[in-house]
Order: C-alpha cells, then structure tokens, then sequence
C-alpha cells in the first residue's frame, strides 16, 4: 500500500520538476527581454516602460544567478505561487480551480460511459470468442483506434447535433453541452478497453475454477458474477493507468475542439498567447491529474487484487 | 503516447497474416500515394485559384479544390508525403537510440542501467502530448519541436521493450556458450540479440508511426502544430470544415487518408506480433 504511494508522489515530484525546468527555461529562450516584457504585460507599453522594466527587474529578482532563480522557481511552486498570467493579470490558481473543475467532470463521465461501453462489449464478446459479437467488437475497435479522436469528435458533432439536433455543438453550462466531448473520449477508451475485457474474459474463461463453478451447478449469471468478473477486472483495471495517457491527452484535444472551458483548453490557448505562468499552471495540474488516475488505479487494483500488496 | 495497448486478441494465425498482408497492401499503396503523387501531380499545393473554389471532383480539378480554390490532390499528396515523412524520421529518431540505450542497459547494468532507467521515468512521468505540448511553446507552428518531442516521449517505448526483451535473451546458455567461446559484444548482440528482438521492434515501430501521424494532424487541428499554408492532413481538415454543407467530400478526403494511413500501420502492426 504504501510502496505505491511512494512511487505516485515521486513521479508527482518528477512531474513538477520537469514542467517548472522546461517552462523556467521557456522565460529564458524568449526572445527580447523577460524583465520587458512583464512590464508591459502589467503597465501597457508606454513611455516609460524602461523604468518599469527595472523596477520589476529588481522586484522579482531577475539580475541574480540563473539557478537561484531557478531554486526560487521551484520554492514558488511548492508553496502553490504559480504567478499571474501574462494576458488576464488574474492569479493563475484562481484561473485553474475553475477550469480543473470543468476538466474533471469531462474526464469523469468521459470513463464512465466507457466503462458502461467498452467492458461490456467485451464480456459479452470474451464469453464467446470468435462469435458474431466478437467480430463485430474487433471491427469496432480496430476502427475506432484508426480515428483520430478530433475527427471522431467532429464526426459525432455533424452527427448527433446537425443532423439529428438532440445535442448542442459546443458549448458549457448545463449537463447536455458535456454529452458529446464526453462521448468522443469515452468511444476511444472503450475501444481499448473492451479488447483487454475480452481477452481476460476469455482467459478467465478457460480458467479450471470458471469450469468447476459450471460443472457444480451454478447458474449461468452467478457463474459469471462471481467467478468471472472480478478475476477478469484485474488486466482491465491496469490497463485504465495506460487509459490515463488516453484521456488526459485526449481531455486537451477534445475540449479546444468543443470549445470546453477546461485545462486542456487553457493550455491551448496559453501556449498560443505565450502565456508561459499559464502554460506551467495548466501543464503541472494536468500531469498532476495524470498522476492522480494513476494512483486511483493502483488502490483500485490492490482491492481487487489483495496478492500485489503482499507482494509488493 | 499511448503505444502500448496490448490489444491483440488471440487469433488464428492464418487471419492474422491475411490483416498482416492486407495492412501491407494499403500501406503500400499510399506510400506510393505520398512518395510519387508530390512528383507527379505538376499542380503547386500552395496555388490559389479563387474562380475554382471549393471545385467539384472530376471537374477541371480531379479531387475538387479547396476553398481558395487550391488543388486537392495536390495537397492531399504533400500532406499525405508530409505525415509519411515525419512520422518515419520521428519513429527512426526514436528506435535507433531507443534500441541502442535499451542493448547498452542490458548488456552493461550498474550505473548506465540505472542512469537511464531514471531518463525513462521522468520522461513517462509526464503523458507524451503535454511533453511535445510544451516542447511546441518554445516555437509554436515549427518542425522542430514537434519532431523533437515526438521523438522524446517515443523512445522509451523502445527502450523499455529492447532492455526487457535483450535481459530475457542474454540469461540463457547459449550466450553464455558464445561469450565463452570468445565472440566479442558487438558480434553477440548483432547475431544472438537483434534477430530475436527484431519483429517487436518492427511492431513497436509501426504504432509509433501510427501515434505520430496521429498526434502531428491532432495538434495541428488544434492550431498549435504545424501552420495554415502548410498542407498538412489534420488542418486541411479543420480549415474546410466551414464549407461542410457545401462540399461535405473535401473535408471527408483527408480525413479518410488518415484514417487509412494509421488503419494500415496498424493492421500491420497486429500482423506482426503473431
């Protein structure tokens, strides 16, 4: 229990280090003048911008030794100061509470609906494999992991809401403007998801204890519910980590594309705009967020499954 | 990147070289597509033609023209060369040091092992699209970058799996028998090692291609990757989304070359792992 928790902070650490040295190395590569340019970020470039430059040259510390500043970079982050951003002036933690918040419920519904999709398919396909289910499943996901997800979003977009009008394009504010980013990201999880569901269904299947529990009398669903299920949630749930790559990437894809107000969205449009604070707030809490699934997983994993524990 | 999905399901192995065969086949075809259309096609993918746009296909324009009246089987060739052509320099970029560190892991352990098993967990620390992500704010809309962190979020795939995959070989006699007899390393490596890892690298390198075509037309369609007057697959897409109701075919077209595009590297890449 522990070990993992262990592990899951230090690639929290890894995370925060290697967002804060790439975007501390950012302000440096820049073109022109980082004092400069936070000036007229603050003040609006007038006359006396030289001045100001100074003035916020001294105030932040930016004439002493590179990796001082660099130290004082990280003691920042530690302390959750991640600066102001360049176009907005507004505190970047205010700015990411909001979208975080936005972000989650996205990626929250986006793997419930493929839980309630891709496992499915798969149990029903691992119970008879090479049946018309598992053909059809196999088709289904080879095809899905050929569209990449901003095509199949826009796809369900001309879909779903041009041509049938039940949901709206894009948009934010009431559960129905969630349904279909949430959608597109869920389609390409449960692709993956519901192959790893077969092929442990299926092997679960093939088990001794999945035959005695037939052969003892047990009706078909009990069978299945007892036996089957948990045993085969093991590889699926591990497989979810992986997932995390899937939806935090797609969650930066899909949001730009329905115009969701989230981090990935923000992000985006931060390293448009150059607004590096903004760019380190929304990269950290993203990896952050990764980390986080990540580690949802292992405790869910060590449920299932208590022999990791002991092993571990 | 998400490479890793272990998906094949256990089939028989007579259908698995008929996907195999048939990944090949379209690969093949478009690879042609991508390496003669640019050469042969004398239309300038960048020619603007206002009187022809948004062209209907089989007129004067065999695929039509976009909405600046550009051709589109001009474009759709320079975007299909484009994709082809970074994702084959980002997998290279990727394999050679991945498999090379990975063999040098393995063969030497210690501290070179351990120095790059630490490289590999800080770069999975962080998923691949938000490394290439801030790697693109250093210059947005450039090559560079996007090759670059392409490249540096797919090596550790192959690393992880070369390393892994050359530990299992080198423990077994007839290694042992080799070295005693004298062979030198180099000589090892290259007739006991690489033969027996060759096909999942082969695997590995066909999803990496498949991730990065995916990833290239992704980020360019959210406006980050590479710049309008480019033809490149995904923001040919996203720019003649608009005309939808008028030509609903044009902005299918590049869509499905790259739906083909990973569809055949990943029907390969299935094949393979038979």
């Amino acid at each position: 229990m522990r070990n993992f928790l262990v592990a899951r902070l230090m690639q929290a650490g890894i995370v925060a280090m290697v967002v804060g040295a790439l975007c501390f190395l950012l302000m440096r590569v820049l073109p022109g003048d980082a004092a400069m340019r936070i000036a007229a970020g603050r003040y609006g470039p007038d006359a006396r911008i030289a001045e100001a430059a100074d003035k916020v040259r001294l105030e932040l510390g930016l004439d002493r030794p590179v990796l001082l500043q660099f130290l004082e970079w990280l003691g920042g982050l530690l302390r959750l100061d991640l600066g102001h951003s360049l176009v907005t002036g507004a505190p970047v933690v205010d700015e990411l509470q909001v979208q975080l918040g936005a972000s989650v419920w996205l990626a929250a519904s986006a793997l419930l609906i493929s839980l309630l999709i891709g496992p499915v398919i798969g149990v029903f396909s691992g119970m008879k494999p090479g049946g018309i289910t598992d053909r059809t499943g196999l088709a289904g996901a080879v095809v899905f992991r050929a569209i990449p997800p901003f095509v199949l979003g826009l796809i369900l977009m001309f879909i779903l809401s041009k041509q049938l009008g039940w949901l709206p394009p894009a948009g934010f504010g009431s559960p129905r403007e969630i349904v279909l980013p949430a959608l597109t990201l869920a389609l390409g999880l449960a692709a993956m998801s519901s192959r790893v569901t077969r092929n442990s269904v299926a092997a679960v299947a093939r088990t001794p204890y999945f035959a005695f529990a037939r052969h003892k009398g047990l009706p078909e669903a009990i069978v299945v519910r007892r036996h089957g299920i948990r045993n085969a949630a093991i590889p699926v749930v591990s497989y979810l980590g992986l997932q995390a790559v899937y939806l935090v990437e797609g969650v930066v894809v899909v949001e730009s594309l329905f115009a969701y107000p989230g981090i990935g969205h923000a992000l985006v449009h931060a390293i448009v705009e150059r607004d590096i604070p903004m760019v380190q707030g929304t990269a950290l809490v993203m990896g952050l967020m990764f980390v986080a699934i990540a580690a949802l997983v292992d405790a869910i994993s060590l449920w299932l499954d208590p022999r990791f524990g002991r092993a571990a | 990147m998400s490479t890793i999905d272990n998906v094949s399901p256990a089939r028989g192995r007579a259908r698995l070289s008929g996907s195999c065969a048939s990944g090949a086949a379209l690969l093949f075809l478009l690879a042609a597509f991508a390496l003669l259309g640019p050469v042969l096609i004398p239309a300038d993918p960048a020619a603007q033609d206002f009187s022809a746009s948004l062209a209907p296909i089989g007129g004067d324009y065999a695929l039509g023209a976009d909405h600046y009246g550009r051709s589109l089987l001009a474009r759709l060739a320079h975007g299909a060369r484009l994709s082809f052509g970074l994702a084959f320099l980002t997998m290279l970029a990727a394999a050679v040091p991945g498999v090379l560190l990975g063999l040098a892991a393995a063969w030497r352990g210690g501290w070179t092992e351990r120095l790059l098993e630490l490289l590999a967990t800080v770069v999975l620390a962080l998923p691949g699209l938000m490394l290439v992500l801030l790697l693109l704010a250093f210059s947005p809309g450039n090559y560079g970058p996007l090759f670059l962190g392409l490249s540096l979020t797919l090596w550790v795939e192959f690393y992880r799996v070369t390393r892994a995959a050359t530990k299992t070989v080198l423990a077994q006699p007839h290694i042992e028998a080799a070295r005693m007899l004298g062979f030198g390393s180099g000589y090892i490596l290259r007739n006991c090692v690489l033969p027996v890892i060759a096909p999942t690298i082969a695997t590995l390198a066909a999803f990496a291609m498949a991730t990065a075509i995916i990833a290239v037309s992704t980020l360019s369609a959210i406006s980050v990757g590479l710049q309008p007057p480019t033809p490149e697959l995904g923001s040919m897409i996203v720019e003649l989304l608009p005309y939808y109701a008028e030509a609903p075919v044009h902005v299918l077209l590049p869509a499905m070359l790259i739906f083909l595009l990973v569809l055949g590297l990943q029907l390969v890449a299935e094949g393979d792992r038979a």
